[in-house]
């Protein structure tokens, strides 16, 4: 066997492998291609052999060629045979071909099920963790709805190895399967306290990027994150849990308040820097959720801007890179106290490193103030003029038009030197952001009035110099402005000085070989410089001929444009070429027609915002989706044809000056526009500010060698040589504003009344105080952009319909239904339906362990309890968590433990956020915090485990125990006391009636609570619930609730039972058997908290009274008294009692056995209806409905000590009858006993 | 996130890829040459992270790169990642492969890109760190490693000895292109646990 085994890899050892394969390419370097393709027919020939070795060297070789580029898809079918070897290393290489080539489309991937499958589940760990790896990179919606349930196992695997990477993957798991994400998450929070680091840093991984895309919904995770943050040691961990929480606080700013004392002190105390990075940038976060006003964050903000000028200055480029970027966020709402900083910021601007002068661009934005803006703007233009490569040089050229424009063109005191800049911008070669700067132009010629005559001068310019810009080609998008020109040349026409050169201008052959759009421009606004001219020059009767002279300009020029290929330039320019010939013939006659032609394109131009339209809001009664009239029956295609014809000709109008969306309007819609355009009184299509994304960019063309604008001999502003005209404006403003500094001393009531007439948008000017020194060089008017009434508020077009992420915006804190408890069962699992009372009790162990894990699914319970379709879905409920618990329960033994004694860090109270944020104060540091958090408390020790929430201290990220979170709504404000109080005590009731899962709703049942007064007095009310141990026969568990009644601070608790032979308090270690145990808190007034103590019972058949006291120190203003309180303990034998389900076969069974001893109990005159009868049994006295018959009921309960008692209860006319069966009749006739005396009470 | 994790030499050769999502050959190869264009032109002394790689995710990404001798390493990450988290794993995933490669040159990356990928495969699953920890890294790529050679067992030894033959017919098999000093640190970085 062995010899065929070496013959054969003999056999192939002078195939081709990895190595040989990369050696021959690069032995091959000048036909490289063709030997590849010679290596790609071997591949093709191993792969036809039988011996999975060759086919697996095969598959190796493949995926070397994979990543140089060459499709191996034609071999998916081979890879996934590879990978079912059975050997690790073949299959090593079939996973790592897998995840480097299959992706959602690729068909085979639906075999590898159920070998994925097979490899999870491996006794192997090494294929478990391949397969996983594998699985992240190619996992679909299908592989992930068929595997979840084996991951969500194998997040508990006994090996840290794989748990760390089911829980990782989980993450790829809930983005293809969004449904599984509420089932799994349970879990996935468990792991964030699991023992192994790697395993607790994947999980805070996952969650981390869970919670990025939807933070609302991982809010409650907040304490819990919390206290890994102050307990963590391991920087990665801690890295992501402070991103996270700037993800947060955004919408928490209380998560915020509290967040910013342990993060200053990381930042104090950290060495390193990657976490003193995240930890300024989350404080930043911080404070920009919170009100900025807040005077003692200032302090802060310094401490961050601070640390960021350390990170500025260093010589290390990545922390001066990072302290750049954190510095823009602080900018956004703290300008102020980063334009302390411009030096350095300038300075940055200056340095070698690309990425860090984009940073310092970025910056920039937020420094500018009327004062510096022409400063930092003729820095940059210097920059521009420098900068190498056309990236750079883009984003210079977008900076500095969000600088100006910013706020609505804040600081811009002197329009025309910007438009200067504008025309200066245009000189750029190659740039992409030609119409950027048009639209810049469009919208500060509209809305700045007074600006109008030096823009049209300029862009006059422009356009008779347009060959400067486009050469003979139309290779950069800056001839873009050349649109912005023509319109406003045509539209402001009145302001030109020459308007017959312009129009000549605009008539030039050359223009026909700029794109479509911009012809069509041009050719219209032809038509309205046309308008002008006829006016101007019957205004001044000379003779006719001049006239007709410049009609006839148009009819010889505009044919080119008729001939034109772009429909839009041919449309225009036929109509009006009809027009003009028109006119010609009206002047001929000496007909006067200028004010005719004038008033073609007479009417005010409001500018309208770019969202105007959507924010239009529908009116009530106006349903869009209704038809009009009845749709035609039949002819459905010919009517969409109808329809569609008229949609184009429509777009063919319109297209270029609306945006692309309204190509689509159905007639409604139309009317709809129809209406708003009256509205807003204007029939051009040019009303609608031209928006730079219903613009393409021409790229057509070839290069051209570029000429500066410097060289164009016309108006002022270019005149001045060897100087770029804005720098013109520098001086003239610093003169001007040397000039206002001394008019300003005489008038200063002047002033009032101009920055009065500035109009709307300057009343609300924020600059700093100097500012408001600065008066514009023009008397503008920046008209505001139109809005239709009632505009809607809010548009959140932002959002990207086709992210992923938006399927996982699933709320978890939402109970599950009970359908989605678990993750869809493959249906050819067999049901693993647990028959015994025996095997039960594994199950019950189970059962209730979800509902006392988290906060979470506490609520979840109560908000089931109200919801009134119970019975069915009790059932189902249980039924599947037995069949979980078959298949899951041996693979999580810890957590078993933990139900009945849940270690001392398990589960904080995630549910109570509210409460954890409500307790103002801070931790003064973040060790105090975690102390308690780290106090050692085992569960045999844990006597006085218990929540430790003094509002003083928040140390409320504390361990919470099981049930304490129906007593934490106690705890909360007070005048919700009544309507939690309520609500808690009935919780109790849901949790029973919940498990027991038979109880039927007719009626609501009344509240009941387990909680019994213990004792009382006008400092403090103790109340308290006494439970059975599951997990230790002799144990009894004592949940007592303090509560402070008084107004005073009560600390300094302790609380001491003297035990029996029978029954003893259990101490910690060391403690001498009368000492008595300190409350872990203290409570301020008006709060209530819970402890629980725990027992030790040795015989349960009785019930038991013990005497306890308990002390404590009262804390007034000025005095501090020491009080007591004693009490007794009942240790009732219900307490003995746990609920436990079972099965009705194994009830009967266990009833046949004839081991138990029977006794019975009639009790009279019990009015109420029988469901609440047995609720009330289940409820107080710990047992489950096992059947349910009309007004009969079998009924199961079972001591810690695993003694069963089976009830059958019968009603008839008031009258109940139990008869009773148990193991130990004593226990049973005192059970019957306390059951006479609940009824008796009600 | 990590989107993808890129190793290519001074000539824009690719020693390995992976990508977090999918592409197609050619785009991946046009990342490939993209992000080697971005890289490359850069000073020795700027920082290490650039923005602008238009193919993958676009302005939402950033690219974190590390430069040692004649190899490039470039982790295309997204916000969620901490940036000098991320220098920090280059570092360990550089030194990992030192250990492993016993003196890693860029050879070792070329004619054993498979165990690359397989070290590789215990740092980050998916997109996702998974383990920073050295030692642990390595503590599992040498189980597996053994448990291939058992696998191996007889069989295994002709083919060893096969390939030992053929390298030493390779006398240009120069271990000299070395990865060079992997021991430059970032200041402060994280210490990972």
């Amino acid at each position: 066997m062995a010899l065929k085994i070496v013959k054969g890899s003999i056999d192939r050892m002078f195939d081709k492998n990895l190595q040989d394969l990369v050696r021959g390419i690069r032995n091959h370097k000048e036909d490289e291609a063709k030997y590849i393709s010679t290596c790609i027919d071997e591949i093709k020939q191993e792969l036809k052999q039988d011996n999975i070795a060759v086919k697996a060297n095969a598959v190796c070789k493949l995926t070397y060629l994979q990543m140089l580029g060459y499709d191996v898809s034609w071999a998916a079918f081979n890879i996934v045979e590879v990978m079912s070897s059975s050997k690790f290393t073949y299959k090593r290489i079939g996973y790592l071909a897998a995840s480097q080539c299959f992706h959602e489309s690729t068909d085979v991937i639906m075999l590898t099920t159920n070998q994925i499958r097979k490899d999870l589940s491996s006794p192997n760990q090494y294929d478990t963790g391949v397969a996983l790896t594998g699985l992240s990179c190619f996992v679909t919606p299908d592989l992930a709805r068929d595997l979840a349930n084996d991951i969500m196992t194998l997040m508990s695997h006994t090996k840290p190895y794989i748990r760390k990477k089911a829980v990782l993957i989980m993450y790829k798991v809930f983005l293809k399967y969004p449904e599984s994400l509420r089932p799994a998450f349970p879990r996935l929070k468990e792991k964030l306290e699991d023992p192994d680091p790697g395993v607790q840093s994947a999980a805070v991984n996952v969650i981390c990027e869970l919670a990025r895309r939807n933070p609302k919904n991982y809010l409650s995770l907040a304490p819990l994150f919390f206290k890994l943050m102050t307990s963590s040691t391991n920087n990665w961990v801690l890295i992501k849990i402070i991103k996270l929480f700037g993800a947060l606080t955004p919408l928490e700013p209380r998560l915020g308040k509290k967040l910013i004392e342990p993060l200053t002190n990381l930042i104090h105390s950290t060495s390193a820097m990657s976490l003193l990075y995240e930890c300024v940038n989350t404080v930043i976060a911080v404070l920009i959720s919170l009100s900025s006003g807040m005077p003692n964050h200032s302090a802060s903000i310094q401490l961050c801007v601070q640390k960021l000028r350390i990170l500025i200055e260093d010589s290390d480029q990545n922390l001066k890179y990072l302290g750049l970027l954190a510095m823009s966020k602080i900018l956004k709402t703290h300008p102020k106290s980063v334009q302390s900083h411009k030096d350095l910021i300038l300075q940055c601007l200056d340095d070698k490193d690309e990425s860090i002068r984009l940073r310092a661009l970025d910056l920039l934005y937020g420094m500018v103030s009327k004062k510096n803006l022409m400063e930092i703007v003729k820095k940059l233009m210097l920059h521009v003029d420098k900068a190498e490569g056309t990236t750079y040089r883009d984003e210079l050229l977008t900076k500095i038009i969000d600088i100006c424009s910013q706020s609505n063109y804040q600081y811009i005191t002197n329009f025309e030197w910007y438009i200067s800049i504008l025309v200066e911008l245009t000189r750029l070669e190659g740039t992409r952001h030609g119409h950027l700067i048009a639209s810049q132009m469009l919208d500060v010629a509209i809305r700045v009035k007074a600006i109008r005559a030096f823009a049209v001068a300029q862009m006059a310019t422009l356009l008779d110099n347009a060959h400067l810009l486009t050469g003979n080609t139309q290779r950069n998008g800056i001839c873009e402005v050349l649109y912005a020109a023509a319109w406003i040349c045509g539209e402001f026409s009145e302001h030109l000085e020459e308007p017959m050169a312009t129009l000549e201008a605009m008539l030039r052959p050359k223009v026909a070989t700029l794109p479509g759009h911009i012809q069509a421009v041009y050719v219209q606004n032809a038509a309205k410089l046309f308008a002008t001219v006829l006016r101007g020059q019957e205004g001044a009767p000379a003779d006719s001929t001049v006239a007709q002279e410049t009609s006839q300009l148009l009819i010889d020029r505009l044919p080119l444009f008729v001939q034109s290929s772009n429909l839009e330039v041919q449309e225009r320019a036929s109509c009006i070429l009809q027009l003009v010939k028109y006119i010609q013939k009206l002047q001929q006659k000496d007909v006067e027609v200028a004010e005719e032609v004038t008033a073609l394109f007479a009417g005010e131009l409001n500018p309208v915002a770019p969202k105007a339209q959507k924010k239009v809001p529908v009116p009530e009664g106006l349903d869009l989706d209704v038809w009009i009239n009845e749709p035609p029956s039949g002819s459905e295609s010919e009517d969409e044809g109808r329809k569609s014809k008229g949609k184009a000709v429509f777009a063919k109008d319109e297209s270029r000056h609306t945006k692309p969306r309204y190509t689509e309007v159905d007639e409604k819609e139309l009317a709809k526009r129809r209406e708003v355009r009256k509205a807003e009184q204007a029939n051009n299509p040019f009303y609608i500010k031209a928006s730079p994304s219903s613009q393409k960019v021409y790229q057509d063309g070839v290069g051209v060698e570029h000429i500066p604008v410097v060289q164009i001999d016309l108006s002022v502003p270019l005149k001045v040589p060897g100087m770029p005209m804005s720098d013109q404006y520098v001086k003239l403003e610093e003169e001007r504003r040397e000039r206002n500094k001394a008019d300003k001393k005489k008038k200063k009531d002047k002033k009032k009344r101009e920055k009065g007439e500035k109009g709307r948008r300057r009343r609300g000017d924020s600059g700093p105080e100097s500012e408001e020194d600065i008066t514009p060089a023009h008397m503008v008017d920046i008209v505001t952009e139109e809005m239709p009434e009632n505009a809607l508020p809010s548009d959140d077009d932002d959002k990207d319909p086709n992210d992923p992420h938006k399927a996982l915006n699933i709320d978890l804190d939402k109970p599950l239904a009970d359908s989605e408890k678990k993750l869809p069962v493959r249906s050819h699992r067999p049901d693993e339906v647990l028959k015994s009372p025996m095997e039960d009790r594994q199950v019950v162990e189970v059962v209730p362990e979800p509902k006392k894990k988290t906060g979470k699914e506490k609520k979840e319970k109560k908000d089931r309890k109200k919801s009134k379709e119970k019975k069915k879905k009790h059932k189902q409920e249980e039924e599947e968590d037995l069949m979980g618990a078959g298949s899951e329960e041996p693979v999580q033994p810890e957590e078993t433990k933990e139900v009945a004694a849940p270690p001392p860090a398990s589960t904080p109270e995630a549910s109570d956020l509210d409460f954890w944020l409500s307790n103002a104060p801070v931790p003064s540091n973040p060790q105090a915090a975690a102390a308690p958090a780290s106090t050692p408390r085992t569960a045999s020790g844990m006597a006085a485990v218990a929540p430790d929430s003094e509002p003083e201290e928040a140390k409320d990220t504390e361990p919470e125990e099981t049930k304490s979170s129906t007593h934490k709504k106690k705890k909360q404000k007070k005048e919700k006391k009544k309507k939690k109080h309520h609500h808690n005590h009935s919780d109790g009731a849901g949790d029973e009636s919940v498990q027991n899962g038979t109880v039927e709703e007719e009626e609501p049942l009344p509240p009941m609570s387990n909680y019994a007064l213990l004792a009382e007095n006008s400092y403090i009310k103790m109340v308290c619930d006494i439970q059975g141990n599951l997990q230790d026969g002799s144990q009894v568990v004592v949940s007592v609730i303090f509560e402070n009644k008084c107004d005073s601070f009560i600390k300094s608790m302790e609380f001491n039972v003297l035990d029996s032979l029978n029954s003893k308090l259990q101490r910690p270690d060391g403690a001498g058997p009368h000492d008595g145990l300190i409350v872990p808190f203290q409570l301020p007034p008006g709060i209530s908290n819970e402890a629980r103590f725990i027992f030790s019972v040795q015989n349960i058949v009785m019930p038991q009274k013990l005497k306890g006291t308990l002390t404590f120190i009262v804390k007034t203003d000025d005095s501090s008294t020491h009080e007591k309180l004693d009490f007794k303990l009942h240790f009732t034998c219900t307490s003995y009692l746990i609920t436990t389900p079972c099965y009705s076969d194994a009830y009967s069974k266990l009833l046949e056995s004839g081991d138990l001893k029977g006794c019975s109990l009639k009790l009279e005159g019990v009015n109420q209806p029988f469901h609440h009868l047995l609720a009330r049994i289940c409820f107080h006295h710990h047992f489950s409905v096992v059947e349910r018959i009309d007004s009969c009921a079998s009924m199961y309960s079972r001591s810690i000590q695993g003694h069963h008692m089976c009830l059958l209860v019968k009603t008839a006319d008031q009258t109940v009858s139990i008869d009773a069966k148990c193991d130990e009749p004593g226990l049973l006739g005192n059970v019957l006993d306390e059951i006479k005396l609940t009824f008796s009470q009600c | 996130m990590i989107k993808a994790i890129l190793i290519f030499n001074n000539h824009g050769k690719p020693r390995l890829s992976k990508f977090y999502e999918h592409y197609s050959e050619d785009t991946e190869q046009q990342i490939i040459r993209e992000t080697f264009h971005l890289v490359s032109k850069r000073d020795e002394n700027v920082c290490n992270f650039l923005e602008g790689g238009m193919l993958i995710g676009g302005s939402e990404n950033k690219l974190i790169y590390r430069h040692y001798a004649t190899l490039y390493f470039v982790f295309c990450v997204d916000s969620s990642e901490s940036e000098l988290g991320i220098l920090g794993l280059i570092q360990v995933f550089v030194e990992t492969l030192d250990k492993c490669f016993e003196n890693v040159c860029e050879l070792d990356l070329i004619f054993h890109v498979d165990k690359v990928h397989n070290i590789l495969a215990e740092m980050v699953m998916g997109g996702m760190v998974l383990e920073t920890n050295m030692n642990e890294i390595i503590t599992q790529v040498d189980a597996q490693n053994k448990m291939e050679k058992s696998e191996a067992g007889i069989a295994g030894a002709p083919a060893r000895a096969v390939s030992a033959v053929k390298n030493m017919n390779l006398p240009e098999m120069p271990r000299n292109i070395n990865i060079g000093d992997i021991s430059i640190k970032v200041p402060n970085l994280p210490s990972f646990k």
